[in-house]
């Protein structure tokens, strides 16, 4: 078989500019790479070359940067990262758009809210956490054959498609003032549980059998760290890669607390 | 110790979450290992949709029959056929319990699971949410898995990479008792004991270098059990998809969905015309699918459409601009539509690529993108061949009692070719099916458990694990794992992809023996002991090496050409000699594998000509005849 062919291959350098750190507990430092990037490089490509040729600009031999990855696509959410202080996924970062001339600089550096394992990469538990919180699933009976499930409209289904694209990056919760970062796992249950696992609580609940469980996903939200941590900064509905409408499931969820807790008080379930 | 009967999960995409939901159901405990966050599997990656039987299709004279001998026929008769009697008949219960999980399965005005049409098919019978369906299971069973780990049921290890199966002979023989494992940030190794081991890790296109697969997809767990003496089969057969995007880091896929929704393949009738596509008018368009195959058209099978692609530009010298890419055009079905039912393939290509599909035409070209090869597997069959027996212990059990293998890296189902949308299908009917077997297996069939059993047996294997490990960090050679890696890639992609020729097979076989000496002199730049990727990617590297030459000697050995193996020097399919799975068997004194031939049961339906109903070939639209290389 043959190469696909590619346009007429220029190449031109871009410094990287790298915040790196060995382990926890140990202090940052940045590296700097030249790397010689082709039309059509991406952030991934550039840190599969410096992997190959791990050399700081200063001469230094270093070593392949740690990051997360997978598939490359923006349909994983693993290699999220800042670039140039921005939240995204670095697969889809065409170096052209960022950094278009011959000497531009990268600067690239782990998410700030969650804890540093290595490098770029950083530990993203309580984000899975927090849809454990909120009961993010349909309870099902089991796998055996009980027919298909509730009907949906067209228009249902392109809401809760759109909800269910949420690949768990955490670019909202990185660009959201109220999430902060929780080293300790025992205080995940306290801390703001963020605008994916909001928008995740509306999803299951408008599905014909998610909801049923939806009282327990609105008690989660009334509690410590619920939806009363939201400070309405509007940022994660902007970073979202998959422009899911994180803004309006707040509001959803915050009518269904409110009307939620007005029929508590009175009918006391 | 914990001394309850567990079994052990190893890949959390949709087979292993399929598979563990239904143990996990059946009552036992499940350990589930991925080297990702289970919700980051390469499931994730699939687009199209999942096929199935449907009340519509019904009526226009389809069945799970007819679904049964498209699959058959596409795979050019290789596959075992009662395993894939049995799976169609699933898909549709499948499709029900996926809706009742909640996935957004399109749907038309009347509330109704949307369909489309797919390769190899002329019924509509693809079920679909948007063009990113992968996802949309993947999430749906992650969630399963997350309501059973919060009740405890399941623990997950994430983030830990499978190193090893451990295995115990006794009087009764061998059997699969547990897993050696490393945390690949903490880089502790450790050993894991269970009744029962599932090889739940999909395909192997990253030994193809650049490939629609995800970075994880090295093979290097399937090849670690065939180094441990589990047999692998089809090795050579690997899925060149025809529509993929070029780029420097992969190739992204562009779905069969693209096609089956009315996206039409062609090439500028003249060489090197390097007019904008827009403005070449209908008339000097070579939709050379549709003109070929007049019955599919462009949707075709994929080896058909990938060998075609690869003969307008590399044979006949018609590819866009004279270089290796034809048009993918959706240029004419509209915005809204692309958009309700592609949106988001178009937006893979709109962020990639950086043109709009809805007004481009798309540039494609093949791309290494899935193995219908993988570790051997047995099944029991109904009597009268029609379907497996429900629950049987050794439903896709490798040659290893004890040792499973699910979805992709299990090589049964698709034959010497598969269709699109039936890898979803395959992957969670492995884990609903045969996570009972896998059940039964331990709770019926197992006598002594693995708590019972001596720890030298785990500790031995966790040494010799380690002594990979040491001997990795403290090699002081020069060659880089990356380099030798990149050879790789290309040499695969050279020799063992869309033609092939016993001539081209010996020379990468060549090839790739002096990488292997080359791999005994690498050195890493990182020596430390801490989130060690470089570590990671190394040990990879030489389990890919001996999985490389599985596919290469399965490919020398099959004279013949069918499905996606094509050799020039024996174009025909020969049922007569090679009707038959290729079983390789690790030799540890010479670490080649020794291959053998199985029949196929083709009991249900005889083999016939696969032709597509192809129109008389001119000399113009003859095979590809030469092997090319990079």
């Amino acid at each position: 078989m043959v190469a696909p062919t590619t346009e007429a291959l220029q190449t031109r350098s871009v410094r990287f500019r790298i915040k790196r750190q060995d382990r926890p507990g140990l202090p940052w430092r940045w590296e700097s790479f030249d790397v010689p990037v082709e039309p059509g490089a991406n952030v991934i490509s550039c840190l599969q070359w410096i992997a190959a040729n791990p050399r700081t600009i200063d001469g230094r031999d270093s070593n392949p940067v740690a990051y997360d990855a997978g598939c490359l696509e923006e349909v994983c959410g693993a290699c999220t990262m800042l670039i140039n202080g921005q939240v995204r996924q670095s697969c889809s970062c065409l170096i052209d758009q960022y950094a278009p001339k011959d000497g531009d600089v990268m600067r690239l550096e782990p998410m700030s809210k969650f804890p540093v394992v290595r490098d770029l990469m950083v530990d993203r538990q309580r984000l899975f956490h927090a849809l454990t919180r909120t009961k993010a699933w349909v309870p099902i009976d089991g796998t055996y054959h009980l027919g298909p499930g509730p009907q949906d409209t067209p228009q249902s289904q392109q809401v809760r498609y759109k909800l269910s694209e949420c690949m768990s990056c955490g670019c909202c919760l990185e660009a959201c003032p109220q999430y902060k970062l929780e080293e300790h796992e025992s205080r995940w249950d306290k801390a703001f549980i963020g605008a994916h696992a909001i928008s995740q609580a509306r999803l299951f609940n408008e599905h014909g059998t998610g909801n049923v469980l939806a009282s327990d996903r609105l008690e989660t939200m009334i509690g410590p760290g619920g939806i009363s941590d939201c400070g309405n900064a509007q940022n994660c509905v902007k970073v979202c890669p998959k422009d899911i409408p994180l803004t309006e499931s707040i509001a959803a969820i915050g009518r269904a607390v409110t009307i939620h807790s007005i029929r508590k008080f009175f009918t006391g379930k | 110790m914990n001394t309850q009967k567990r079994v052990i999960m190893v890949g959390g995409g949709l087979a292993g979450l399929a598979g563990t939901i239904r143990i996990a159901e059946a009552g036992l405990p499940v350990d589930l290992f991925s080297m990702v966050p289970v919700k980051r599997s390469h499931s994730v990656c699939a687009q199209g949709g999942i096929n199935a039987a449907n009340d519509i299709a019904r009526q226009q004279g389809y069945s799970e029959y007819e679904h049964f001998d498209e699959t058959i026929y596409g795979g050019d008769f290789l596959q075992h056929q009662p395993p894939v009697y049995e799976m169609v008949h699933w898909a549709p219960k499948i499709i029900d319990l996926l809706d009742r999980m909640g996935v957004p399965f399109n749907r038309t005005t009347e509330s109704q699971r949307d369909l489309r049409l797919f390769g190899g098919s002329l019924y509509k019978r693809t079920h679909f949410a948007g063009a990113t369906t992968g996802q949309q299971l993947l999430y749906a069973l992650d969630e399963q898995v997350r309501r059973w780990e919060a009740q405890g049921k399941v623990n997950k290890y994430e983030y830990w990479e499978f190193l090893w199966p451990v295995l115990e002979t006794d009087d009764s023989g061998r059997r699969c008792v547990g897993i050696i494992a490393q945390d690949v940030r903490t880089m502790q190794i450790r050993a894991f004991r269970a009744e029962a081991v599932v090889i739940a890790t999909g395909g192997c296109g990253m030994i193809f270098g650049k490939s629609t697969n995800s970075v994880m997809c090295t093979g290097a767990a399937a090849s670690r059990c065939y180094q441990a003496g589990a047999w692998y089969a089809n090795g050579e057969f690997i899925q060149v998809h025809p529509t993929a995007i070029p780029g420097a880091d992969k190739l992204r896929l562009m779905s069969e969905s693209a096609r089956g929704e009315g996206g039409r393949v062609w090439v500028p009738r003249t060489k090197a015309d390097r007019r904008d596509p827009r403005d070449i008018p209908e008339n000097q368009r070579f939709y050379f699918l549709e003109e070929k195959y007049p019955k599919y058209g462009n949707i075709v099978p994929r080896d058909i459409a990938t060998r075609e692609i690869f003969d307008i530009c590399v044979n006949q010298g018609l590819g866009v601009g004279g270089g290796n890419m034809v048009y993918l055009d959706l240029t004419h079905l509209g915005r809204e539509y692309l958009e309700l039912k592609l949106g988001g393939i178009i937006e893979i290509y709109r962020k990639f690529v950086g043109e709009d599909p809805a007004l481009v035409p798309m540039k494609i070209f093949p791309g290494v993108h899935y193995s219908m090869g993988g570790l051997w597997t047995q099944y029991t069959a109904k009597d009268d061949l029609r379907g497996m027996a429900m629950g049987s212990a050794n439903s896709m059990m490798t040659n290893i009692p004890g040792l499973y293998a699910f979805g992709e890296v299990n090589y049964q189902y698709h034959g010497a070719n598969r269709l699109g949308a039936n890898a979803l299908l395959s992957c969670i009917f492995d884990g609903l099916f045969c996570g009972a077997g896998v059940a039964n297996y331990v709770l019926e069939v197992v006598t002594t458990t693995s708590a019972r059993l001596d720890q030298s047996v785990y500790d031995a294997a966790v040494r010799q694990q380690q002594e990979i490990v040491d001997r990795l960090i403290n090699g002081r050679g020069m060659e880089s794992p990356y380099q030798i890696g990149r050879e790789l890639g290309e040499e695969m992609t050279a020799a063992s992809t869309v033609v092939k020729s016993e001539q081209r097979l010996l020379q990468a076989i060549e090839a790739l023996q002096q990488l292997q000496g080359r791999y005994q002199s690498i050195g890493l730049s990182d020596t430390g002991m801490w989130t060690n990727q470089n570590l990671c990617y190394a040990r990879a590297l030489g389990d890919m090496l001996k999985l490389a030459e599985v596919i290469l000697q399965g490919g020398i050995d099959r004279k013949e050409s069918r499905g996606a193996h094509y050799r020039t020097d024996f174009p025909d399919r020969d049922d007569a000699n090679f009707l038959k799975t290729t079983v390789a068997k690790y030799d540890p004194d010479t670490g080649r594998p020794e291959i053998f031939l199985e029949p196929v049961e083709t009991g249900l339906v005889p083999p016939r000509a696969r032709t597509y109903g192809k129109v008389a070939a001119s000399t113009e639209t003859s095979r590809p005849t030469e092997t090319v290389s990079v």
